[in-house]
């Protein structure tokens, strides 16, 4: 269990440098609630977006006078249309995040780290933020950051996490951290799940480089964080080929079932910077879909 | 026990289990190594992946025999092997153990306690009495037998003596009963030994312990037609060898040190050497013993006594200018006499006086050249021999008063008897008086004297009296002047006033008066009745003790000349003389001792019984923390953090002397790419700085006004660093610097060798001259004692540090002295005619020695201004300038050598191409 304050503190730390996350709604009837950021199209809202010519359904209160007057034409201010878009976070809690080698940080807390900085992004550039599972409805504020940190910090107790999908708005946004080496069929589920709902986002794979080289040697028993899966090899460096075949084949199969699904795909290894992992997160959430 | 060789075990039958060997290698092979347990999300991924190999994992075949080597360690191990396994000696009832105890043992005498240490355990465990004994050292009494711990326990008081055993048979016939002898021999033959054998045979069986080794013994230098002979002798006699003879005395600084070494060579098959070692007479006396030099033995060693001094005379006679029969010239029979046994200085008293003799004779002289320096030279403990004659005779000397070169005031013209003018007959010596130190010499009737000069009667003259005539008039007087003694003989040193020269009584007065040195050993006669008291003794490593609590010795015994319990070696005082007792004497022979068949001899090395079981186990267990690692390793245990670890000692260990390494590269780089000024780090910092600043302000010149353009100044320590890389050092004397180590100074010499130059500089140029004892000068002078500095010269007008850049003929620093020296020119460098230098081509000086203090008033301080003020006003400017150009043109003269002096030649090109 990692402390709510630090993990904000550190996730604060990490999201210090980057400018307001500005995500996209795809769909504007379905979620619309108004909110801060304009979306560079006429709409609703309260900044000024351009003059138009008056037309015959503008009522007369709506002419801005002040234009009117440099022409003989009527002219009628068009507001920036702004929305405010809802993004559901899913971060793997389960024990296999708990797995840290040498100095590096646990996966986990790679994950929550990354997770909460999304969440601190968005909610200052004024999105709704929350959590999938029915366990925080995505709302806006600082409240929501700090409640969203508790909920972060607690740690699961089974092995693989599997992404829920209840609470999921339609046509809203949602980002999957986790290790993904768990059974891959309520992945599979899950996203399948929230395509029929229209909805759009990022799987980031968080691995430890461990995970990744297979360093081991000579006769091993491989076991679950939690112990309950258990395997052993007598020579486990004959394993390494035939185990990074099967890393890969996993990888393969979550990059293709996001490009079935529209979303976007990325392993992060927690060797790497966190930023490197926020700034491909950034980009995946503005990206148009 | 089992013995395999030189190795015996103490339970053979455990190594039967070395048979299970196999078995164990069949069962390790069989057992795959422990799994490690490893917590890995991936696991998820592994499932069903089976191993390719269906067969267990075996444990690698090398790994297997490093078990099974430490596993056969420690069965060996337990089995208590033990290397040379002794076998005990099967004897019964009491037991001497015999040592010779003689200086022949002392070179070894560690290895002879240490068998009889074995011996002693040996008999510790046959629960026998033991008694060690000394044959050097008899106990008064019964023998004393004890337990052979006891014995162990005292070992270390056993010491071998200077002497032989004096005939010890008796001792052991009436002391003893039955028992069995150990005899630890110095493999030297004594007498009395054979009766000692026979002795020991009828007490019980006897074994000989003995090492044959090469016994050098050095006889007592003699002195012979001006050198001291130096002989040894030797047994058992091998081969050529060589051994090297020091002779040591006191220097004149009272420290005593070798004054001399000589090589003896013993031929093959030759039992004796002797070798002719020729020293300054003011050495040779100074000499007090001969030793063979890293030999521990009493007979190594060989004191001298008075018999190598020779005393040296000085002999003037008052008119030697006439030319006369040399047997009557005054000095003829003082020669005859002397010149055997001293040695004889002739000249005037001014030269005489320089060379501080002994005696010096005046025969006939009346008026004492140099007499004030005489007087001196007598009180300080010469003695001054005066022969009467005509010419003392017809001077007024110490008629009136004494004179101070006179031991008596003198009557004037003494008197005739006998002769054909005079009544009476001449007159015979009365015999010597007790307090005489002519005491005991036998008077001859044949010595007659005719004519003396008379002393003036005198409260006084009875002391002064040491010979008289038989009618009571004086014939020799002595008065003791400070530490000197003036002594005057009534008649003359020729035989024209008696026959006293001619007579043996003349030479033994002369050695009585110790003018001449006497012969070497004085006979029985002469010692009997005298007591002797040592001065010096001599123990059995040859090392000298103070011998003054030890009990005089009679002179009877010193006549016999054998060394024993009552007559220790050493030199012994007598009453005017010392007389050296060696342990080796010219006529002893040194014999091997023969044993007969009957007897055993074994040889002194204890084969000592070495008990492996330890170091058999600890390699056992080196073996298995050696199989801990490989385990690890083999079982893929020695990641992450561990071989992190393991790999950071590994290469701590290989690679550690690399960072050094690192270091001194960065120096050499840093000192070679480009030209640098280097001055010698002298620990104190003041001039350490000054001389950082000075280069620096020296560099800055160069860079100014030359294309030389140095890097800043590096200082080098000379124990450290590389001096190759620098064309030029400066080195500053401080007083109080540490001399270099012998590294640095061969480091010093290949740098002057390979064409570097060093500035050494005094900085006391204000103060001292070149040459004068200041305390830089004196540390200069010891630095360069072991420096290869060629001959030196002022700077010569035409040297090419005069012109190499600017022309100069001054080289002043903070202080303006012209004593600047430089390696002087070839002898055979001519100016030619017509050209303004010599032809001088050859090299670059390796040193510029000077005080001038040249950093100073080259030294910047980090602003750029000058940091010392020289001289005053604009004068000093141009002292300061002049300084700077100096130090331009050393630069310029070290990195060009001397292509300026090639321009002598310039005419001769121009010549020659026809201009």
């Amino acid at each position: 269990m990692t402390a709510p304050l630090t993990l904000r503190a550190s996730a604060e730390t990490l999201a210090a440098p980057l400018p307001a996350l500005l995500a996209q709604a795809e769909h504007l009837a379905t979620t619309v609630l108004l909110g801060d950021h304009g979306r560079r199209r006429a709409g609703v809202g309260d900044t000024f977006w351009q003059y138009r010519p008056a037309q015959s359904h503008d009522a007369a209160r709506t002419i801005d006078w002040r234009r009117s007057a440099r022409s003989d034409a009527n002219f009628v201010q068009d507001k920036e249309w702004q929305i405010a878009q809802s993004v559901l976070l899913w971060v793997d809690q389960a024990a296999s995040m708990q797995f840290q080698s040498g100095d590096l940080p646990s996966k986990g807390h790679r994950a929550r780290m990354l997770g909460l900085a999304t969440a601190i992004l968005l909610i200052r550039g004024g999105e709704r933020v929350g959590l999938t599972g029915l366990r925080l409805p995505p709302r806006r504020g600082d409240a929501q950051i700090m409640q969203m940190a508790q909920l972060l910090s607690e740690d699961g107790d089974t092995d693989y996490g599997s992404p829920e999908t209840q609470g999921m708005l339609p046509h809203s946004r949602a980002v999957f951290i986790s290790d993904f080496l768990g059974d891959i069929a309520p992945v599979e589920d899950a996203l399948l799940r929230a395509a029929d709902r229209g909805v759009r986002g990022a799987l980031l794979q968080v691995l430890d480089p461990q995970e990744e080289d297979f360093p081991f040697d000579g006769r091993t028993i491989f076991t679950s964080m939690t112990g309950a899966v258990e395997h052993e090899t007598l020579k486990a460096g004959d394993l390494k080929q035939r185990y990074l075949a099967r890393l890969a084949e996993r990888k393969d199969r979550l990059a293709q079932l996001a490009r079935l699904t529209g979303w976007q795909f990325q392993t992060h290894h927690t060797g790497q910077t966190a930023t490197t992992a926020l700034l491909w997160l950034y980009g995946a959430l503005e990206r148009h879909a | 026990m089992w013995v395999l060789g030189p190795i015996g075990f103490t339970a053979p039958w455990l190594l039967l289990g070395l048979a299970a060997l196999p078995v164990l290698w069949v069962l390790l092979r069989a057992v795959p190594p422990a799994p490690v347990r490893r917590r890995f999300p991936g696991v998820a991924l592994l499932l069903g992946l089976n191993d390719d190999d269906s067969q267990s994992d075996r444990t690698p075949w090398w790994l297997l025999l490093l078990r099974l080597l430490a596993v056969a360690a420690i069965i060996i191990g337990f089995a208590g092997p033990v290397l040379n396994p002794q076998a005990a000696r099967d004897g019964k009832g009491d037991l001497v153990i015999a040592l010779d105890g003689t200086w022949a043992g002392a070179a070894n005498w560690q290895a002879q306690i240490d068998r009889v240490d074995a011996l002693l355990a040996e008999a510790a465990v046959a629960d026998r009495r033991v008694a060690v004994i000394t044959l050097t050292d008899l106990p008064a009494d019964a023998v004393p037998f004890a337990a052979p711990t006891d014995w162990q326990n005292k070992l270390p008081n056993l010491k071998p003596q200077p002497w032989q055993p004096i005939d010890p048979a008796p001792y052991f016939a009436t002391h003893a009963g039955k028992f069995e002898t150990y005899w630890v021999s110095d493999s030297l033959d004594f007498t009395g030994r054979d009766t000692l054998l026979a002795t020991f045979e009828a007490a019980g069986p006897v074994t000989v312990f003995q090492t044959p080794r090469q016994t050098i013994a050095l006889r007592p230098a003699r002195f012979e037609d001006g050198e001291v002979i130096v002989s040894a002798t030797r047994t058992p006699i091998g081969g050529a060898t060589e051994t090297k003879i020091a002779a040591i005395g006191l220097d004149p600084a009272g420290v005593e040190r070798h004054l001399a070494t000589v090589t003896l060579g013993f031929a093959a098959g030759d039992g004796d050497a002797e070798t002719a070692l020729v020293l300054p007479p003011e050495l040779r006396n100074r000499v007090t013993r001969f030793e063979i030099t890293g030999t521990r033995s009493a007979a190594a060693v060989s004191l001298t006594d008075d018999a190598l001094k020779r005393r040296e005379v000085a002999l003037i006679a008052g008119s030697d200018n006439r030319e006369a029969l040399d047997l009557l010239s005054p000095l003829f029979y003082l020669r005859e006499a002397l010149a055997p046994t001293a040695d004889l200085i002739d000249g005037t008293m001014a030269d005489i006086l320089v060379a501080n003799p002994d005696v010096i004779v005046l025969a006939d002289v009346a008026t004492v050249p140099q007499s004030d320096a005489v007087l001196d030279w007598v009180e300080n403990g010469g003695m001054l021999l005066r022969f009467a004659g005509p010419h003392l005779a017809a001077s007024d000397l110490g008629r009136t008063s004494e004179d101070p070169l006179l031991p008596v005031r003198l009557r004037s013209g003494g008197r005739t008897v006998g002769g054909a003018m005079s009544w009476g007959e001449p007159k015979t010596l009365a015999p010597f008086d007790e307090n005489s130190p002519f005491f005991g010499l036998p008077v001859p009737d044949d010595v007659v004297i005719t004519s003396q000069v008379m002393a003036q009667p005198d409260p006084s003259l009875a002391d002064r009296v040491i010979a008289q005539l038989a009618d009571g008039t004086p014939l020799v007087t002595r008065k003791t002047v400070g530490q000197g003694q003036i002594v005057l003989v009534h008649a003359t040193a020729n035989a024209e006033w008696s026959t006293l020269p001619l007579s043996g009584l003349f030479v033994q007065m002369l050695e009585r008066l110790a003018v001449s040195t006497r012969p070497a050993t004085p006979d029985a006669a002469e010692l009997d009745g005298t007591t002797w008291l040592p001065n010096k003794v001599l123990d059995a490593y040859g090392r000298l003790n103070d011998g003054s609590a030890l009990p005089g010795v009679a002179g009877d015994l010193l006549a016999s000349g054998v060394t024993g319990p009552a007559l220790p070696p050493g030199l012994y005082n007598g009453a005017d003389r010392q007389l050296a007792i060696n342990v080796i004497r010219a006529d002893t022979v040194l014999q091997p001792a023969a044993w007969p068949a009957r007897i055993p001899v074994e040889g002194m090395a204890a084969a000592r019984e070495t008990r492996l079981k330890g170091g058999l186990i600890g390699g056992a267990i080196l073996l298995l923390l050696l199989d801990v690692i490989a385990s690890l390793a083999v079982g893929g245990r020695l990641r992450g953090p561990r071989a992190d670890v393991a790999a950071a000692i590994a290469l701590l260990l290989i690679f550690a002397p690399d960072a050094q390494a690192q270091v001194s590269d960065d120096f050499a780089i840093g000192a070679t790419s480009q030209v640098a000024l280097a001055y010698v780090v002298t620990g104190d910092d003041a001039v350490d700085t000054v001389s950082f600043a000075g280069l620096t302000g020296l560099s800055q010149t160069l860079f100014q006004r030359t294309t030389i353009e140095p890097a800043t100044a590096l200082g080098v320590d000379l124990e450290r660093d590389e001096l190759a890389f620098f064309p030029f050092i400066y080195w500053p004397i401080t007083a109080d610097q540490p001399l270099p180590s012998r590294e640095a100074y061969v480091k010093l010499n290949r740098y002057l060798r390979s064409g570097g130059m060093i500035m050494f500089d005094t900085r006391d140029a204000d103060t001292a001259r070149f040459g004068s004892g200041s305390p830089e000068g004196r540390k200069l002078q010891a630095i360069a004692r072991s420096l290869d500095i060629p001959a030196l010269e002022p700077i010569p007008s035409d040297h090419v540090v005069t012109r190499s850049f600017y022309l100069l003929q001054d080289f002043p620093g903070r202080y303006a002295s012209r004593d600047v020296w430089v390696e002087a020119a070839p002898l055979d460098a001519v100016q030619t005619e017509g050209m303004p230098f010599r032809n001088l081509n050859d090299g670059v000086t390796p040193v510029i020695i000077g005080g001038n203090d040249w950093a100073s008033a080259w030294a910047v301080n980090s602003n750029g201004s000058r940091m010392f003020p020289v001289g005053r006003g604009t004068t000093g400017e141009r002292q300061r300038e002049i300084a700077l150009r100096f130090g331009v043109n050393v630069i310029m003269h070290v990195l060009t050598g001397n292509y300026k002096s090639d321009q002598v030649h310039v005419p001769d090109l121009l010549d020659r191409l026809g201009q």
